[in-house]
């Protein structure tokens, strides 16, 4: 892979509610492997550009240009180059650039479901809540077509161990898991496939102290691990540090200040980052 | 097997077999009937797609039947005739009734036997007996959606469809290993129809499923309370949703029929006292019938020449 070129790049996004500004020509570029932190306070826009990023929410202009190079979704996307061939131009090589706001819904969602992964802030959005832990890592591998219920069970037992859960808990419906536990299974549903491009938001929302370290210390060895891009959006800028290589700061709807984590935090220029960072408290 | 209300000779009671007064012909008027014909030919256009059509009240509760009533009210002509099944069986009340009320109503010759019937319309079983092309068989559906167990949303079933995703689908088998350790829907077991549509073949036995495909009969499907129609064209592939390494299978018995003695058709289970006697019968009466009338034959036969043979 050629890590000279973005994975995802976004051009002037804006997204309007009607007079009011969700978020406001924001640009910016992801790498492979590269965790993006976008920091901000509630409503600062935050969640609406994620959405914008992941596909699930259409801007009211901008682009969102990301690279595929998987095989897999060149195969499936040979099966149906004659809903949506003329949307993107197909490079030569094997690295195509795709507009996700231009390809048709079906497409947009195997994407999310292959290449890119999405987890929610609440599990019970990204969880089937009802069906066994099992089921939920497996269901993206059957969605792209694995008919064999031996490896699916392998899969899941490996990837239970992965996200550090007890093996005998893989048949437990994800309503009977703590919210540490849940969080952790949606991780592993996600990452199954072997995305490249993962979204968070607020991973470690709502989970107590000691929960958020471990949930960040697996964040973070995954990462590292599986070689993942990460768009990470949180207010907690302790989680940011941690976590992320590179910061945008969002303040009502518009990116104030951005560059690499260590500098942002510990030399912020604007008003709001420096209120920010000085509201933390310091232990 | 003769029935009560088959008793009746014509003529006898020529009043009876003239169409109910007041009513128009199969009770529904014409523009219902072309508006639900019209639903069935796009069903059968999509092979397993659930039309929705705007379903008429019928003189009885849905869940007794009332899709798989209109399907047959629409497509019923003074020519046809009628045979009524109910989980294979032509004599218990479901049957009974609707039968009565297309009689009634059309004043159509009725029959239990599967080879004489042009229009079957079933409840939960297909006849043992292989259907030819110049037969329909109607089914009443509860729920036609396949997909609803997992996804309570009929918005996002329909993008489901759409989309070909099917994933889901899977993980109701899957979890259906990982609890019995086999695949135990017995009844009502997804099938992917033309490879496209995942469909749900109403109640059926898991048993019936192979008959649904290549099948040289029509196969319509009306579901009264959602108001959806569906069709298996004939001679469509229809597959049963598995795992390479669970593949799909029908059910087997240990004894033959009690009755009847077959071996190859689908057993109901009847509970005898309390004291765990049970016997295994055919659910299909009219099959049962028939092949204890070829076993008595071949019986007498035997008898017959053994005894010319004494001579």
């Amino acid at each position: 892979m050629n890590s000279s070129i973005p994975l995802l790049s976004a051009r002037s996004l804006t997204k309007l509610y009607g007079e009011h500004v969700g978020c406001q020509n924001i640009s910016l570029d992801l790498w492979p492997g590269e965790v993006l932190g976008i920091v901000g306070e509630s409503g600062s826009g935050k969640s609406t550009l994620l959405n914008m990023l992941s596909g699930r929410l259409a801007p009211t202009s901008g682009q969102v240009v990301y690279r595929s190079t998987d095989c897999a979704l060149s195969r499936e996307r040979h099966a149906t180059t004659t809903q949506d061939a003329p949307n993107d131009n197909t490079n030569a090589t094997q690295c195509r650039e795709i507009d996700l706001h231009a390809l048709s819904e079906g497409e947009r969602r195997r994407l999310l479901r292959t290449e890119l992964g999405y987890v929610h802030q609440n599990p019970r959005d990204g969880l089937r809540m009802r069906v066994s832990a099992g089921a939920n890592i497996g269901e993206r591998l059957m969605a792209r077509g694995e008919r064999h219920y031996g490896r699916l069970r392998a899969t899941a037992l490996e990837w239970l161990d992965r996200v550090e859960l007890p093996r005998e808990r893989v048949d437990d419906a994800p309503a009977s898991y703590s919210g540490g536990m849940q969080q952790r299974l949606q991780i592993a549903r996600n990452l199954v496939t072997s995305p490249r491009l993962v979204f968070m938001d607020e991973p470690t929302g709502g989970l107590d102290v000691s929960v958020q370290a471990r949930l960040l210390d697996l964040i973070h060895r995954l990462v590292r691990d599986m070689d993942l891009a990460v768009i990470l959006v949180t207010h907690d800028l302790a989680v940011a540090r941690l976590l992320s290589h590179r910061l945008m700061v969002m303040y009502h709807g518009h990116v104030v200040e951005q560059g690499l984590t260590d500098q942002v935090l510990d030399d912020p220029h604007h008003a709001y980052t420096q209120l920010l960072v000085s509201s933390i408290l310091q232990g | 097997m003769k029935l009560q209300q088959d008793l009746h000779t014509p003529g006898e009671h020529a009043d009876q077999e003239a169409p109910l007064a007041g009513y128009n012909f199969a009770y529904l008027d014409e523009s219902s009937k072309r508006m639900i014909r019209r639903g069935l030919l796009k069903a059968v256009a999509i092979p397993g797609y659930q039309v929705p059509f705007a379903g008429r009240e019928m003189p009885m509760p849905c869940g007794w039947g009332t899709g798989g009533i209109q399907v047959t009210a629409s497509l019923i002509g003074k020519e046809d005739v009628l045979k009524v099944i109910d989980q294979g069986s032509d004599d218990t009340t479901n049957a009974v009734s609707i039968r009565s009320f297309f009689k009634r109503t059309t004043g159509v010759a009725t029959t239990t036997h599967t080879k004489e019937a042009t229009l079957t319309q079933t409840r939960h079983r297909i006849p043992e007996e292989p259907l030819r092309e110049d037969q329909l068989l109607v089914y009443q559906a509860p729920l036609p959606e396949p997909l609803r167990w997992l996804e309570p949303s009929e918005q996002e079933t329909r993008v489901l469809h759409a989309l070909e995703e099917y994933g889901i689908m899977n993980v109701k088998i899957y979890e259906n290993i990982m609890r019995h350790g086999t695949i135990a829907m017995s009844f009502d077991y997804p099938v992917r129809v033309a490879g496209r549509y995942i469909t749900s073949p109403s109640p059926i036995p898991r048993f019936d499923n192979p008959k649904m495909n290549q099948c040289p009969a029509l196969q319509l499907f009306g579901a009264g309370r959602e108001k959806r129609l569906y069709a298996i064209p004939p001679y469509t592939e229809v597959k049963s949703l598995d795992f390479e390494d669970y593949p799909f299978t029908v059910q087997h018995w240990d004894e033959p029929c009690a009755i009847c003695g077959s071996r190859t058709s689908y057993l109901d289970e009847v509970v005898l006292d309390d004291e765990g006697t049970r016997m295994f019968v055919c659910s299909d009466s009219d099959a049962c019938q028939a092949t204890l009338a070829k076993k008595l034959a071949r019986e007498a036969a035997g008898k017959d020449t053994s005894e010319a043979s004494d001579e």
